[in-house]
């Protein structure tokens, strides 16, 4: 019976294929002028095929299971030499550490190191430029409960700004390290040769008093020193720059043309104070 | 004739059509491979309209061409008028191929594929009015060409076994 029909089938078939051709080029238009009816269209065969792909997902991903689990195994062999490795590089370290532990304790023993406490601080915004006895200042706001104190510590967020000459209850002034009677201990942290930052009223401060023939060299860092205990070691203050007239500098780290926020710190240090404090001297400084 | 064997011939008429159409559909299911499924909707129809077109006629290309576009997001009527057309040829040179051995269907079908990839390039091109890339097309070759000798040995099997069935009967 169907070997019967095929002749007449390619017949038919010579007729139809011109019109399903036909066919076909509209169902290219119908696609590009109805996206949505050919949206639809997917989105139902996709929700009628979804449960079947449901079940196909079910040993398919079994399979994939199984070749994860097989290369897995495959893997473990080298993972585990390496994992040994490792371990045996590690455990170098940890003796190295051990070691460097040991050391350092021995060390600070010798030394009678004391560790510092952490400095507290508070933050205070600047309100006003406060070049009033000294040229280079500025006014803090101040809580009434948190007046800072003479002495203390003022750094913006990048280095030294100043420090608290005079305390109101609601204010502070701060005097900054570019004013002219502004004399910051300082160390060149390169040759950690000591030297003295003097202001003045420019926006560089000078570098004086560096000792004999251990001149700053040009982009040397420069941080606070601890001598004459007004200030902690190690803040940040700026870099070395050398002026054309020969004359050593320093680049602040800070930013004091636009200060907004100072943080004033206490580091509990009850060192040289600024003149007024000479004068005038404040109970609780002295501890 | 009893109703059994009108069951048996009925089956066996609509088996090459639906069976690609189910081939399809488990091609197309997420298994993680890249799709394969224009190469295996190619394969199918090209063997059948071959070596039985009295089951693969124009209609179930017609049919199959759109589940084909459904079920993979090319723009419509792409793989409805690349199965028509690998049909029409299938059916001119069937008469020459039938007696050929596999290698000369091989390389046949791999002129088809090219071909078929070709006019797929041309259609997407110009369906969405811009140059698409070259690799998609190359790929779809490869696959179609390398996926031919697995689906023709799994068809010949079942073409086999339904023509003993029809001496038989």
């Amino acid at each position: 019976m169907i070997r019967l029909s095929i002749p007449l089938r390619q017949a038919l078939s010579r007729l139809s294929m011109p019109i399903l051709v036909a066919a076909a080029f509209g169902a290219m238009l119908l696609g590009k002028a109805e996206t949505g009816l050919v949206e639809r269209a997917r989105m139902t065969l996709a929700d009628t095929l979804a449960p079947i792909y449901g079940v196909i997902a079910e040993p398919v991903g079994a399979v994939r299971n199984a070749v994860e689990e097989l290369r897995f195994l495959a893997a473990m062999r080298e993972e585990n030499a390496r994992l040994r490795a490792e371990n045996e590089r590690l455990h170098r370290w940890q003796a190295a550490a051990l070691a460097l532990e040991t050391e350092n304790a021995l060390l600070r023993r010798q030394l009678r190191y004391v560790p510092e406490g952490a400095a507290s601080f508070q933050t205070a915004r600047v309100v006003a430029d406060a070049g009033g006895t000294y040229a280079r200042a500025v006014l803090l706001s101040t809580q009434p409960g948190q007046a800072p104190r003479k002495g203390q510590v003022a750094l913006d967020e990048r280095g030294l700004a100043g420090r608290v000459s005079e305390v109101g209850s609601r204010s502070a002034r701060v005097l900054l390290v570019t004013d002219m009677n502004s004399r910051i201990p300082v160390v060149l942290e390169g040759s950690r040769s000591r030297a003295m930052m003097v202001g003045t009223n420019g926006d560089r401060p000078r570098l004086q008093h560096w000792p004999e023939g251990a001149p700053p060299q040009e982009g040397e860092r420069v941080v606070t020193s601890a001598e004459a205990d007004a200030f902690p070691a190690g803040l940040p203050v700026g870099v070395v720059r050398w002026t054309e007239g020969g004359a050593a500098e320093v680049e602040l780290f800070a930013r004091l043309d636009r200060l907004d926020l100072l943080r004033i710190f206490e580091f509990g240090l009850s060192g040289i104070l600024p003149p007024e404090a000479v004068a005038r001297p404040e109970p609780r400084a002295r501890r | 004739m009893g109703l059994l064997r009108r069951l048996d011939a009925v089956a066996r008429a609509a088996f090459p059509a639906v069976g690609t159409a189910l081939l399809m559909v488990l091609t197309s299911a997420p298994v993680g491979l890249p799709s394969a499924l224009p190469a295996v909707a190619l394969a199918c129809v090209f063997f059948w309209s071959v070596f039985r077109p009295g089951a693969m006629g124009p209609p179930a290309c017609f049919l199959l061409g759109l589940l084909q576009d459904l079920l993979g997001f090319a723009p419509l009527g792409v793989g409805i008028l690349t199965l028509l057309l690998a049909h029409g040829v299938a059916l001119r040179i069937r008469r020459f191929l039938v007696r050929q051995s596999f290698w000369v269907v091989w390389l046949a079908y791999a002129g088809v594929a090219a071909a078929a990839a070709a006019l797929g390039f041309v259609l997407q091109a110009v369906l969405s009015w811009r140059l698409p890339a070259l690799a998609p097309a190359l790929v779809q070759f490869a696959l179609s060409a390398g996926f031919y000798p697995a689906i023709a040995a799994l068809l010949t099997g079942l073409h086999k076994a339904m023509r003993r069935a029809e001496d038989r009967a």
